[in-house]
This record gives structure tokens, sequence and C-alpha cells, in this order.
């Protein structure tokens, strides 16, 4: 005979006041396993978007001029002097605190060449850091550049110049192989010559500089515009400017479910720790006449609060495993309903440790007064309900 | 100077309830001795304040005013852990109407004051089987209380009152919810307790008992006459 087994055989009578008490618990974990689930999926979901999107954080050189650009149409008619970087400066990034964010960093050089006695754009970039960001680029035939006398022609300049994949292109008096021709992008590079960055250096007389750096900071809640005030500092002459405001002010929009989330969790938990405390003020009420006697054997107060607080540590572990659980498949359900494309973001282990644990600590918490009471209680004030 | 020279003394023992401005004298004045291996049989009317003594006896209600001594010891000058551990060691107690806990079974039930000592579970169940053998419940170790009868439950009641061997028993009207046969029994099992060495003090209104007792005490108005 131990003191749990008297804590068992409670647990085990009082099966509806246990029920009660548990379901407390329950509420309270599933509740915030669910709103945790679903900022989770929320935040996952925002953030496949943003690697979608490409780059986050363009430098370019900084100028006093203002752009008269909107959506590709130049309404200016005036050409201003393309200022450059010093390729080398680049290497500079990599000293900012968050370098390790930096997925992706692609510098490019822009200039106009001749073809066909016609000035079209070349970019020079390198390729593997373009394509890992230009998701979204496909080719019609052949094969991405892969020399440095290859290049790539956007959609709508092959078609003008009449070039196809396999076909041989001279620019600015130099031949180069075209590797493949992109699908239509709808974007800028749709009338543009990619070529390497080496090449299209030499070809413009731009050697070792850049016309602008378009970089990917990638990682779960990454302080983007910390980031691109850390770039600033490190380029006094660049302009960084974080783009995607849109999928950033979604972002702010979970900071704020976050924030909503955790409200109605302490709120539920608080609700559930309430009933705990009922139940076992309850329990404890109808126990007076087995307090009293356990007190008249010979059981410290110490005892009587260690049988108290082990049932409400059982029942801890029963409504966390439980909430976890409960949490989970709710989430699973409200999921693909609540979040356009969102998927379940699968079983957090560790998600599953915690809810025990505040599971646990929320029921001892809530019973420390009763247990505290019934300890307390006067052995023979106990005995005289008998 | 108090000379110690019995198992258990009691000085100038007073005990007032007070319930706002109410003051009730439960015990008024008490002064009396009970020796090793004696049976006392403690008998008063409802209300004469014979069970508040009872609880005083065994260290669960503090008096107002007086001394208990227990084999030398001032129960009131220890703290309550230190009561606690008396009574786990000192006194057995057999509670009128049983008082068992319905979920757990004999056996459980009378090894339940062994929870909070030390022994090995080989030797508190060997212990605890011992008295339900010796009350005569050996084929019901497994039973849970409402499944036995009045006179059985009452059995393990006094089995539970002894596993821990106390030298001193506590029987608060054991024989008050029993059936006269079985009340016999009862009391002749008290009877061969105290002739193994316990010292059986029983509280009752029922001058039946007192042909089994070494002694009666008569409790009347808050006072004892012996």
């Amino acid at each position: 005979m131990k003191l749990h087994n008297i804590s068992f055989g409670n647990i085990k009578r009082r099966k509806g006041k246990m029920f009660f008490l548990v379901l407390g618990l329950v509420i309270g974990i599933s509740t915030v396993v669910t709103l945790l689930s679903i900022t989770q999926t929320m935040t996952r979901n925002i953030e496949e978007r943003l690697n979608q999107f490409g780059a986050n954080i363009v430098m370019v050189p900084k100028s006093e001029n203002l752009s008269l650009n909107y959506g590709g149409i130049d309404v200016g008619g005036v050409s201003y002097k393309v200022r450059e970087f010093d390729q080398e400066q680049l290497e500079d990034i990599k000293t900012i605190k968050n370098y390790k964010n930096l997925s992706i960093i692609a510098p490019k050089v822009l200039g106009p060449v001749t073809v066909n006695g016609k000035n079209v754009l070349l970019m020079g970039v390198l390729f593997e850091e373009e394509l890992a960001l230009k998701t979204w680029w496909h080719k019609t035939g052949g094969t991405f550049p892969e020399k440095e006398n290859e290049v790539m022609l956007g959609s709508q300049i092959a078609t003008l110049l009449g070039f196809k994949t396999g076909g041989i292109i001279n620019l600015s008096g130099n031949s180069f192989k075209v590797a493949t021709i992109l699908k239509p992008t709808g974007a800028s590079e749709d009338d543009a010559i990619i070529a390497s960055l080496g090449a299209s250096q030499r070809l413009l007389g731009k050697e070792d500089k850049l016309s602008m750096v378009e970089i990917s900071a990638f990682c779960q809640g990454c302080p983007i515009s910390e980031m691109t005030l850390q770039i600033a500092e490190k380029f006094p002459n660049a302009k960084v400017t974080a783009m995607k405001q849109a999928v950033m002010s979604k972002m702010q929009s979970i900071d704020m479910f976050k924030s909503f989330s955790l409200g109605v969790s302490i709120i539920v938990i608080l609700i559930g720790s309430l009933l705990v405390l009922v139940t076992m003020m309850g329990s404890v009420n109808e126990r007076t006449r087995e307090i009293g006697i356990f007190r008249a054997i010979g059981f410290r107060s110490g005892h009587v609060m260690q049988i108290i607080l082990l049932e409400a540590m059982l029942l801890g572990i029963i409504g966390g495993i439980l909430g976890f659980v409960i949490g989970n498949l709710i989430a699973y359900g409200i999921i693909p309903v609540m979040i356009k494309d969102g998927a379940f973001a699968g079983i957090n282990a560790n998600l599953g440790i915690v809810s025990i644990f505040m599971a646990v600590a929320l029921s001892l918490l809530a019973s420390l007064y009763p247990a505290f009471k019934a300890s307390n209680m006067d052995p023979s004030e106990a005995l005289r309900a008998l | 100077m108090t000379q110690v020279n019995h198992l258990i003394e009691i000085h100038g023992l007073k005990k007032i309830y007070q319930s706002g401005d109410i003051k009730v004298d439960a015990i008024k004045q008490m002064d009396f001795f009970i020796d090793d291996e004696e049976f006392i049989a403690i008998m008063g009317q409802s209300g004469s304040g014979k069970s508040t003594l009872l609880s005083i006896m065994g260290a669960l209600n503090h008096p107002t005013e007086g001394q208990i001594l227990v084999d030398s010891l001032d129960l009131y000058s220890l703290t309550a852990e230190q009561r606690a551990d008396f009574r786990s060691e000192y006194i057995g107690f057999i509670f009128q109407s049983f008082q068992l806990i319905p979920y757990l079974t004999v056996l459980e039930n009378v090894k339940l004051p062994m929870a909070v000592t030390g022994q090995k579970k080989k030797i508190k169940n060997q212990m605890a089987l011992e008295m339900i053998d010796r009350v005569g419940l050996g084929a019901k170790s497994h039973r849970l209380p409402d499944q036995l009868s009045g006179g059985e439950q009452e059995r393990v009641a006094v089995a539970r009152a002894i596993v821990n061997k106390p030298p001193i028993i506590l029987a608060d009207e054991p024989t008050g919810n029993l059936d006269s046969k079985t009340a016999e029994e009862i009391m002749l099992l008290l009877q061969s307790l105290n002739k193994d060495g316990h010292t059986v003090i029983v509280v009752t209104h029922n001058q039946d008992i007192k042909a089994y007792a070494t002694r009666s005490i008569k409790v009347q108005d808050g006072e004892c006459f012996a």
C-alpha cells in the first residue's frame, strides 16, 4: 500500500468528477495546440510564398534622380547615367549580423548591346544564383547556359529578333550560342538577353562592376527590415529596399493573429484552471471524512497533500495527452477550411511535450489551494463528519 | 512534580468549544489514569463529552487546558506532525460506522496505516493478511467494503486498527451499528486483543460493554467518575 494507490483508487471511483477536471485541461490545451498549429501553418504558408516571389531585398546604386518608370513603362524618355558598385565591395555583405539568413545573393550587370543594328538590354548574371532565385523561369528547349559563350533570350526579344534555340547571336561583334529561350514571364527579362556575368561585364566594358544585387532572405520570422538596414549600413552608396510589402503586411497579420491566439489561449487556460480548481475543491470537500480517517491513522499533512497533488499530476498527464491529440485533430480538420491552400503542418513532438508539462503544471497549480486546505484540515473537525 | 507510573495520565483536562459568543464546556474537569493492558469502558450519554475525550486521548483534538501524558510523553507539547507520527505508532482507531475507504479492498484498507511507514511491500502484505486472518476474514481480503456485512466491515476496521501493532486501541461506539450477536463477537475480539497486550479504551453508551472491560469510567456533563 502506497500513497499513489489511494490517488489511483480515488480517480477510478470519482470518474464523473475527474472527467470534468480532465475536460477543463483538455479544452485549455487543445485550444492552445489548435491555435499554435494554425499560426504555424499560416507562417509556413506565407514563407513559402515569400520564397516563390524570389528576392525580397534589392540593392541598387543610390541616385538622386527620381524614377520616371512605372510598371515597365518609361514616361521620361531621359536616359540617366547608370551607376555601378564595385564587385569586390559585395564581399562586405558577409559581415552583416544576419548573413546566415541570406540564402541567395544574385549580382547583375545591365547595359545596352547591339544586335542586328538594334540596341537591346543585356543582363549579366551568375546563372546558378539567378536560377535558384527565379524559380518561375522555364526554358522552351535546350539547356540553361553553362558556358561563357552561351546566352539565354527572353521570349519577347527572341520573337522580335527571330532567334531560335541553338542559333548564333552576334552581340556587339561577339558571337554567342542561344542555349535556350525563356517562356514568357511577364517581367523585364522577356525583353533581355541574359548572359554570364563575366562575359557581360567584358561586353559592356564594366569589368568588376555590378548594376544591382537581388537578395533572398529566408528563414522563419526573419527580420527582413532589420536585415535591410544592416545591408544599407554596409553599403552607404546603395539604396536597399525590402520588397513584397504585401507579403510583409500579411506577416504582420499573422503577428496580430498570434497575439490574438495568445490572448484566447490565456483566457481558455484560465477558465480550464478554474474548472480544475472548482472540481478539486469539490472533491476535497466530499472527502472530508476520508481525510479525517487518514489523519487519524497517522498520515501527516504532507501525506494528504501528496495524495491530492498526485491525483492532479496524473489527471494533468491525461489532460495534456488528450488535449494535444484533440488539438491536432481539430487543427487537421480546420486548417484546410480556414487557410486557402493550407495543409496541416504535422505533429510537433516538442509541442506535445510542452503540452503535457503545461497541463501538469496547470493542474498542480490549480490544485495547490485545495491540497493545502485538505492537508491543513483539523483532524478533529474532519472526524466530526464521521 | 508529576509522577509518571501509568500508560495514560490525564491532568486537569478542560475542553471548551466556542462558536461566536456561544461557549460549550465539552469537558469541564477530568483527572484520571489508565494503566498498560487495561480494558477501559468510558460510559456516558450522548453529549456527555466522551467522544471529545477520546479524540483528545487520540492526539486529534487540542484541549483548552490540562495535560495528557502517554508513556511520559506530553501529547500536546508535540507539533502537529509529531502527533501524526504518534498516532501512527501508538494508536489504533476504531470508528463508529466502520469508516472504511470504499474504493479500497479489504486488504488495501487494512494496509492503509502502513502507507506512511517505511516497511517493505512484502512485509506489509504479510502483516495485513495476518490481521485479516485474525479477524476471520481471510477469504474475503479482495472484496470491497460494500460487498461485506456490517459485522465484517467492523472486523476490517479492527484489523486496520491493529495492523501497526499499536499499544493503544481507541474505539468509538464499536457496536453502535451492529446487531447484538455481531456486537458480542466484536467485543470478544477486542477482549482477545486486550489479552494479547493491547490497552483497549472503548467509548460507549451501551451498558452491556462494561462486562467486557476490566474497568469503567463514567462521563457525565463533562466530568468523569471512576
